[in-house]
């Protein structure tokens, strides 16, 4: 009896701790999105669908996501596999590939606004070199496209670590045998990457995938650095709802929009890279 | 003693000591009175308040500021919980108007009248009443906004305009005419995320053309306006929508010519009063209107200490400690106090384009939206939404304006306001026609 109830005992202040602090908040923000008053009501999300910023807010955060996040795995990938190769030094190199992970999503931003803006780093370097006679501005609403260039560099720079790390830990899974047979067999490197690492790698890219897109639709302070109000996205527009406009239920219905597209990127996902039964044995 | 004992002990003795410290703390600091503010929040203002202006208080303050959209919630949080920590409160008018309908502030009512020879006009008092019988705080300080320029700018001032009279065409020819001659748009507007654009539009460009705010704001009057204001950003600063405070880009250049509230432009002109003029905004066809900055004393429904809220209430609101407020964080008296000749030079350039403003003939003073409740927010996104489909998204001004009338309409119906000055007094809500 002892024994079997230990876990459960164990594990249940982590439980009563998510329960309090994310399923009741969750709840109410649920609730506060579909109440108008004291009846049940679809107005918020009718509000929030006819506001002028929603199609932008949708939009830039779906250019975003599909930009970032296969960019962020590619280069995670191609930097695990790198990393493999290093026998000196690869602890240094890890660490300082994972020095962003450390910094702040508003300090991050407040890193590329210094170097971006009218008198950054940038616009400087290139008068000190006598490239350009005034400074450029990379981050009005009259450049859009380098304004979102901007955001997918910064976001890029920020967080590839998170996908790296996740990845690195998978491959250190993967038996080196595996290549090493198939080598033997006369694969090329490109095969062995494409027919061993890769669906060997699959379980740890799903999770990496998960992880990342999750946070690339709740992406923010970044956006909100860089661009102000010239990017509305998503997240951005929920928190102008409950601060400046003071709207809470406009505000809830924008997280729920944040919330359902989260879980379905994760449905994807899981559906999409599931394991084969006979790799899990 | 075996090993499970000592543990046992060890964890009891350890939350006794955590029990008995948190069980002191609290004691410790329910005798202070707190008073949070969403004014004079930088570090070097908040300060001046400590150290300067509440030297010589009769009870001494914990003095905590926040951001105006967490004091709303927490204030709000405060009632609806019944569990309240503030006792004193300072914030914009804007920003108390939300607390006032759900009952958030105390009726101050014995104060005021203890308070009547300071001599803060009726006008400001009545302000503080927000169209209720009771007096719900009672005016602190006040500013307003103007504009500076770069002296360079001055020699492509267009003939014969008068610095200190300008109109909204000459300031628009004035940019357009740098921007000829520079290839670059120096003037600019604090169009960014946390900047004061929508007070521009309420208070100065909608009156100055239009004659009001609300009544006529989808008026063939309006329209024009707004064609007139997108041709005229034509010679903008692409960065104002990125501009919060003016005084940074006057500062390092990148803007020759801004309007902002006096608090956002003083550090360009402490710094470097030299090199900038000051001057009241433009004027349109129906005159020269400018908005009245009102900061208001207020103390929360349930306050624990609402007696040593009182007392210093009637310390801030001393001439004294006014004209210590205006030397030291530049917001200006509301009480009957004369400002000394000693000012340092930049609050001087500021004080002149605030008489300036004031004193013009063509003076049209527009006040702050009143009654609008928790909608205050909205009102504001209602004029700042018509600005970015019209002049940045080159809407059709008429269009536009109908889309957002009915906004505007519905806006007014559901917070029930009456029109404020100066829109023509209205019964019921003040209508959009």
């Amino acid at each position: 009896m002892r024994k079997t109830l230990a876990p459960y005992l164990l594990i249940a202040p982590s439980l009563l701790f998510l329960a309090v602090l994310f399923l009741v908040p969750l709840v109410q923000t649920i609730r506060l999105a579909f109440r108008a008053g004291q009846a049940w009501s679809l107005g918020n999300f009718a509000r929030m669908a006819n506001d002028l910023n929603f199609s932008d807010a949708v939009l830039n955060t779906f250019r975003i996501v599909l930009i970032v996040v296969p960019l962020q795995l590619l280069l995670a990938i191609g930097m695990s596999l790198m990393l493999r190769h290093i026998r000196r030094g690869r602890d240094l190199v890890l660490w300082i590939w994972s020095i962003p992970l450390g910094i702040s999503d508003l300090a991050a931003g407040l890193v590329w606004l210094a170097i971006l803006n009218d008198r950054g780093y940038l616009n400087s370097a290139l008068f000190d070199l006598g490239l350009i006679s005034a400074p450029h501005s990379y981050l009005t609403y009259e450049t859009p496209a380098a304004l979102l260039g901007a955001i997918v560099l910064a976001e890029l720079w920020r967080a590839t670590a998170i996908v790296l790390v996740v990845l690195v830990a998978g491959l250190q899974l993967v038996p080196k045998e595996y290549a090493e047979a198939a080598s033997v067999f006369g694969a090329s490197p490109w095969q062995i990457f494409r027919r061993v690492t890769l669906p060997l790698l699959r379980p740890s890219i799903q999770t990496a995938l998960i992880l990342r897109t999750v946070l690339a639709f709740e992406m923010f302070a970044i956006v909100l650095a860089l661009g102000g109000r010239n990017m509305p996205v998503l997240v951005s527009e929920a928190y102008n709802w409950q601060y400046a406009n003071q709207d809470y239920g406009v505000a809830a219905a924008y997280a729920v929009v944040v919330m359902l597209l989260s879980l379905a990127a994760t449905l994807v996902y899981l559906r999409v890279l599931r394991t084969p039964p006979e790799q899990l044995a | 003693m075996n090993r499970r004992d000592f543990c046992i002990r060890s964890a009891t003795a350890a939350a006794g000591a955590l029990l008995g410290q948190t069980a002191l703390s609290p004691a410790a600091r329910a005798a202070d009175l707190v008073w949070l503010s969403t004014q004079l929040r930088p570090i070097e203002e908040a300060s001046k308040v400590r150290q300067v202006i509440l030297k010589g208080a009769p009870v001494q303050p914990v003095y905590v500021v926040d951001e105006p959209a967490p004091f709303t919630v927490r204030l709000e949080a405060e009632l609806k919980t019944n569990h309240h920590t503030t006792s004193l409160i300072g914030a914009l008018h804007g920003e108390l108007q939300p607390l006032a309908p759900i009952g958030g502030l105390a009726p101050l009512d014995d104060l005021a009248a203890r308070l009547k020879d300071r001599g803060i006009p009726d006008k400001l008092m009545a302000l503080g009443r927000f169209g209720t019988a009771h007096q719900l705080y009672i005016p602190w300080m006040q500013a307003t906004y103007f504009m500076a320029a770069n002296r360079k700018a001055l020699p492509y001032l267009p003939a014969g305009a008068d610095i200190n009279a300008l109109t909204y065409d000459q300031l628009g020819h004035w940019a357009a005419n740098i921007a000829a001659k520079t290839g670059r748009r120096m003037l600019g507007f604090p169009a960014g995320p946390k900047g004061l654009m929508h007070r521009f539009f309420e208070g100065f460009l909608y009156p100055s053309y239009t004659g009001g705010v609300v009544t006529p704001f989808r008026s063939p009057e309006a329209a024009a306006m707004w064609e007139k204001f997108a041709a005229m950003w034509k010679s903008v600063n692409p960065n104002s929508t990125n501009y919060n405070f003016m005084q940074e880009p006057l500062l390092t250049g990148d803007v020759w010519i801004g309007f902002d509230h006096v608090a956002r432009l003083l550090d360009a002109l402490t710094h470097m009063p030299d090199q900038f003029v000051t001057f009241p905004a433009p004027a349109g066809p129906k005159g020269r209107a400018y908005m009245p900055v009102i900061a208001g004393l207020a103390i929360p429904t349930g306050a624990p200490d609402p007696k040593g809220a009182a007392a210093l209430i009637e310390y801030l609101t001393q001439p004294a400690t006014q004209i210590t407020t205006a030397r030291e964080v530049g917001f200006f008296p509301v009480v009957n106090a004369k400002l000394p000749a000693d000012l340092s030079p930049g609050l001087k350039l500021a004080v002149s384009a605030i008489n300036a403003t004031q004193s013009a003939h063509d003076a049209l003073p527009s006040l702050l939206p009143l009654g609008l409740g928790a909608k205050g927010g909205e009102f504001d996104k209602v004029f700042l939404d018509t600005f970015q489909l019209i002049v940045l998204r080159g809407g059709k001004p008429a269009a536009v304006l109908d889309r957002q009338a009915a906004v505007l309409r519905k806006l007014m119906v559901e917070a029930a306001a009456p029109c404020w000055a100066p829109d023509a007094p209205s019964t019921g809500a003040c209508p959009v026609l």
